[in-house]
């Protein structure tokens, strides 16, 4: 049983929540007309054997969507926040690279 | 090398058992191959001997990390079918089937393929009606399919739960009678004697860390024991394609996730068949030793980790509970897990890739035990003639691009929902 530290209701079991999948992937900007950059959003994916940034939904807590770190070789836990926190964090990063 | 018959047995049998040659050779690797194949389970020694036998390739390896069908091969439930209904899938896993039926004879090894049956039980009028379209899918291009009614899956599987309190009441199956098990140890050893007959090299204890280039053509790989030149290097490793198409730069739609199998202690013969549950995925069947075989769902998160958790031992146990409840007085004698290439619609690669010299054969998800014949054959004939095979050539990375993804449940692009 994996243990996840949620940020709002605290260390909870894997089964309260929902898996979603790799948190790295970016959605292109909808004014982007590149297939490939739209192709690489769906279907193209790291798959690390390591750490691995990805969603938990914690539907049967406080449903919120955290991003947590997990390594998916040993299945060790990391850090985790909020996914709005995360969304947030990278919409400033990308806005300074710009 | 000896050839297996029953007048050897009767031979080696009079003089002790002590005349018996090794199954295959383990040589020592030359410096350069025509061929090269990484992973050694049934693909990759499947691909090794059609290579030799039907393309009369003559410099050819399997490297393996670790022993012959220590992977997947080894650790799948031994399902057999070809109920299959997408285009680009059919046809494939008919010529999977069809190999299954003579593939003792022609590895001159038993691989023990019992055609003993597989229900796909439905549990709701939507079910029964996708199941007929599916049946009759198979029918129209020539591939056995039955549709029984409840009284007659009553008749044939008494033990199921068909009392009024069954939470999925059992309203008929789709029954594919060609369908069933196969040993999955013996295939990978029947295919890796039969390969080094034909000369191939097989080469274990190897891990490949990485590749040789040329330019920017790959001409071989390195490993842990040494680095080994070839011309064509040609991928079979299951959950760990990402991992070596990383090496080459490339990015796969495959995600890495964990699937769990379970055996019960030995019980007297109690099911002859193959079950699939409609409600949960769940299934299962008997092995010639009595353990009840059955298996289940992914863990759902992606990982490398070769072990489960424990949430999908109870949501397999509960399944198998609820279509057999005399299920719940046996113990489990074992559970493992296997690393499954799932990928983003459910169906594999057999394929070319971007990188020069570097062959793809992965995404086999859940099913690709039954798959191990022909996936071998269309990947030798791929790699032979640098072309697909007509029963390959939707198999390709390019499928996403061009919009002809191969999605038999109609998911989407979610590997673990395959
Ligand atoms: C629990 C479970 C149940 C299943 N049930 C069924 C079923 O009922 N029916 C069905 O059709 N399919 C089933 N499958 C799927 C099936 O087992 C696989 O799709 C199939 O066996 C894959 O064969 P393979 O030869 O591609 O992979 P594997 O047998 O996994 O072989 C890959 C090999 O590559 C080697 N390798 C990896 N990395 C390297 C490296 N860097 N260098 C050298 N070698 C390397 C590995 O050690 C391994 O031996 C199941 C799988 C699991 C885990
Ligand atoms: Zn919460």
């Amino acid at each position: 049983m994996i243990r996840i530290e949620c940020p709002v209701c605290g260390q909870r079991p894997e089964t309260e929540f929902t898996y979603g999948g790799d948190a790295t992937v970016r959605r292109p900007e909808m004014t982007n007309e590149d297939p490939q950059a739209w192709i690489e959003y769906v279907f193209m994916r790291g798959n690390p054997r390591g750490w691995h940034r990805e969603y938990w939904h914690h539907v049967q807590g406080c449903r919120q969507w955290i991003v947590l770190e997990r390594n998916t070789l040993s299945h060790e836990i990391g850090q985790a926040e909020l996914a709005r926190d995360a969304a947030r964090a990278w919409s400033r990063t990308s806005e300074a690279a710009e | 090398m000896s050839h297996y018959s029953a007048f050897s047995i009767f031979k080696q049998a009079m003089r002790g058992n002590r005349g018996w040659s090794r199954a295959w050779r383990d040589p020592e690797p030359k410096d350069n191959y025509d061929v090269l194949i990484v992973g050694g389970g049934g693909h990759g020694l499947a691909t090794a001997y059609y290579l030799a036998k039907e393309h009369g390739a003559k410099n050819v390896a399997v490297v393996e990390k670790g022993w012959l069908g220590g992977g997947n091969t080894g650790r799948n439930t031994t399902i057999v079918r070809s109920n299959y209904m997408m285009p680009g899938n059919t046809m494939f896993y008919e010529r999977s089937m069809k190999l299954w039926e003579d593939l003792s004879q022609d590895l001159n090894f038993n691989v023990m393929i019992s055609q003993r049956g597989q229900y796909n039980l439905c549990h709701s009028p939507g079910q029964m009606d996708a199941a007929r379209r599916r049946g009759n899918i198979m029918r129209a291009n020539g591939i056995d399919a039955d549709m029984f009614d409840r009284a007659e899956v009553q008749r044939r599987l008494p033990y199921l739960d068909y009392s009024a309190s069954a939470r999925f009441p059992i309203h008929g199956a789709l029954y594919q009678g060609r369908a069933g098990t196969a040993r999955h140890d013996a295939v990978a050893w029947g295919y890796a004697r039969a390969a080094d007959k034909h000369g191939v090299d097989i080469l274990q204890q190897r891990e490949v860390t990485g590749y040789l280039w040329d330019g920017g053509r790959i001409g071989g790989v390195q490993t842990s024991r040494g680095d080994i030149r070839a011309a064509k290097v040609a991928l079979c490793v299951a959950g760990h394609s990402g991992h070596l198409a990383q090496m080459a730069g490339l990015r796969l739609p495959i995600e890495t996730h964990s699937l769990q199998a379970f055996v019960t202690e030995p019980y007297k013969p109690l099911i002859d068949t193959v079950i699939s549950f409609g409600a949960a995925h769940f299934y299962i069947s008997q092995s010639d030793k009595g353990g009840l075989v059955l298996g289940g769902d992914l863990d759902m998160y992606n990982s490398y980790a070769q072990r489960g958790g424990l949430p999908i031992v109870e949501h397999t146990l509960s399944s198998a509970k609820a279509l057999m409840p005399a299920l719940s007085r046996l113990k489990l004698l074992r559970h493992w897990a296997g690393v499954m290439d799932m990928s983003m619609d459910g169906s594999p690669f057999i394929t070319k890739t971007p990188v020069d010299g570097l062959y793809l054969n992965g995404g086999w998800c859940y099913g690709g035990f039954k798959a191990t014949p022909a996936s071998g054959w269309c990947f030798a004939w791929t790699i032979a003639k640098d072309a697909p095979h007509p029963d390959n050539a939707e198999f390709r990375l390019d499928r996403f691009e061009r919009g002809y993804q191969i999605d038999e449940k109609g998911v989407g692009p979610h590997p673990n929902a395959h």
